[in-house]
């Protein structure tokens, strides 16, 4: 996998090939498959995270009970036209809570990067199709791409919560599917690279303090956060709009600070959310299950 | 880490280490007993004790036991699926020491008497460890074809598996070997890079001093 962003875009630029291919063509000679093997498995991906979305069940909680049902709210306040946010941004905030919803429900979905994080990608990826009715090639195209810039952090920083904290899991799937949408919205590889340092800018620090240690809370409803910051992020990139720190260096200070984060807040279920005095009392309850 | 383990896996939630990882174990241990499993005694030791419930680690434990695979949409009713199958299990808590937070000691037994004893270790991201077996270090990953041999400490054994393995055309990927003590008793844990036919483990299982063979196969069970 590719250690850099900045070589991606030099390639880019050297060969005339697109992000999402050169990241294939990596991802090829690692395996050991052709190309088409590699692009029929990645449109697998695409259609779990589809059928995952679909087969949303409104009526699940989970095992704690803390999560659930939330996605069927916002399908319905989506359908009464009350949200602030508007349709589309609503539609993407709806999806990121299914699907990661279904995840704490013992639903099958896809990690991207990870499970916690699950929402994310799915969540931009099938609204933009859904909005500007992209093939679904370009979309498996576009998944290539976010796999790229997931690489590239997992490769210079991390990507679980008990590694670098939150940032590490929602704001690389933000940064993953930032780069995709630039990537759909006819960005070049500067472009995508830019759009993933924008979005993961703007989550460094995010600490991962899931309640009774548990993939429910608060770790659903900051795939709703990842997913509008791809949104924007994307946006402002397409804009005109440029980070003035470079993309591997974004990268780079999202592992410095993930590094200096206290354990409490890297997936021990101790600091933040879990260590106050609402998430003790869940915790408790919770242990006397088991 | 491949590009597919960036985007994906697909898997049952809701956690890549409380969950997908513990079906895999559940899965090779099974396939490391080479039958259906009878009987399945589990102590869950420090997180998987600790948030195992909330993340059903135990519902995805016993899937892996009973063959699921980490994308199984019938993990949550493994309990069931056991019931059917009259496999039986109890779980209890336990502390292993100065161990990985997630990991899990069980005792096997298969339909047809044979036992196993392990503790492994899910080590984040879905990755496992087989960390003992049948109580001598074994540390391994369960991604490839891995052959198991305990063996009596004595002389010409490593040899005896080696050119069994050289004759079969088979590359050694990583070798490990542990002994309780001078004499005592030993294992050879080997990675390999291709599976090992059923007639070389019997062979081996037939030599003077090999007191055990057990194979991880990478072949559907």
């Amino acid at each position: 996998m590719y250690k850099s962003l900045e070589e991606l875009c030099r390639i880019e630029k050297e060969t005339g090939k697109p992000f999402w291919k050169i990241v294939q063509e990596d991802d090829c000679k690692e395996r050991g498959i052709t190309e088409a093997a590699s692009f029929v498995q990645m449109r697998g991906m695409y259609e779990a995270m589809k059928y995952a979305d679909e087969h949303y069940d409104e009526k699940l909680k989970s095992a704690s009970g803390l999560v659930g049902t939330e996605g069927k709210k916002m399908m319905e306040a989506r359908a009464a036209g009350t949200l602030l946010c508007g349709d589309f941004i609503g539609k993407v905030m709806e999806k990121a809570l299914k699907t990661s919803e279904s995840n704490a429900c013992m639903k099958r979905i896809v990690a991207a990067p990870t499970a916690g994080s699950c929402g994310v990608v799915p969540a931009v990826f099938l609204s933009v199709q859904e909005e500007r009715g992209f093939s679904e090639e370009c979309m498996v195209e576009a998944l290539y791409v976010a796999a790229g810039i997931g690489g590239v952090i997992a490769s210079r920083a991390f990507l679980s919560g008990a590694a670098g904290g939150c940032q590490a899991e929602i704001g690389s799937a933000s940064a993953m599917a930032a780069g995709g949408v630039a990537y759909l919205l006819g960005g070049s590889a500067t472009e995508i690279a830019n759009a993933a340092a924008l979005a993961l800018k703007s989550l460094i620090g995010l600490a991962c303090d899931p309640v009774a240690g548990l993939v429910e809370v608060p770790c659903v409803k900051r795939n709703v956060l990842g997913a509008v910051n791809a949104m924007t992020s994307a946006d402002m990139t397409m804009a005109g709009i440029f980070s003035k720190i470079p993309p591997d260096e974004v990268i780079d200070a999202m592992r410095s600070v993930g590094r200096s984060m206290s354990e409490d807040i890297r997936e021990t279920g101790k600091g933040g959310l879990a260590g106050t005095p609402t998430g003790v009392e869940i915790s408790e309850r919770m242990s006397q299950l088991t | 880490m491949n590009l597919l383990d960036i985007i994906g896996p697909v898997m049952v939630g809701p956690s890549s280490s409380h969950t997908a990882g513990a079906v895999k174990i559940g899965r090779v241990s099974r396939k490391l007993l080479a039958e259906p499993v009878k009987d399945a005694k589990i102590y869950f030791h420090g997180s998987f004790q600790a948030t195992g419930k909330g993340h059903g680690t135990d519902k995805a434990l016993i899937a892996g036991l009973l063959g699921m695979a980490v994308d199984d949409p019938e993990i949550p009713n493994s309990f069931a699926v056991a019931e059917n199958e009259g496999m039986t299990f109890i779980i209890e808590g336990i502390d292993l020491g100065d161990v990985h937070p997630n990991s899990v000691k069980m005792y096997l037994t298969g339909v047809s008497g044979r036992t196993l004893e392990v503790v492994a270790a899910s080590i984040g991201g879905g990755q496992i460890q087989i960390c003992e077996l049948d109580g001598l270090s074994a540390n391994f990953s369960g991604d490839y074809p891995t052959l198991i041999v305990n063996n009596v400490d004595q002389p010409g054994h490593v040899t005896e598996v080696a050119t069994m393995l050289a004759k079969e055309s088979i590359n050694i990927g990583t070798m490990q070997i542990y002994r309780t003590g001078r004499g005592g008793n030993a294992v050879m844990v080997i990675e390999c890079d291709g599976e090992v036919p059923a007639e070389s483990i019997a062979w081996l299982e037939s030599r003077e001093g090999i007191l055990k063979v057990t194979y991880l196969s990478m072949q559907e069970v």
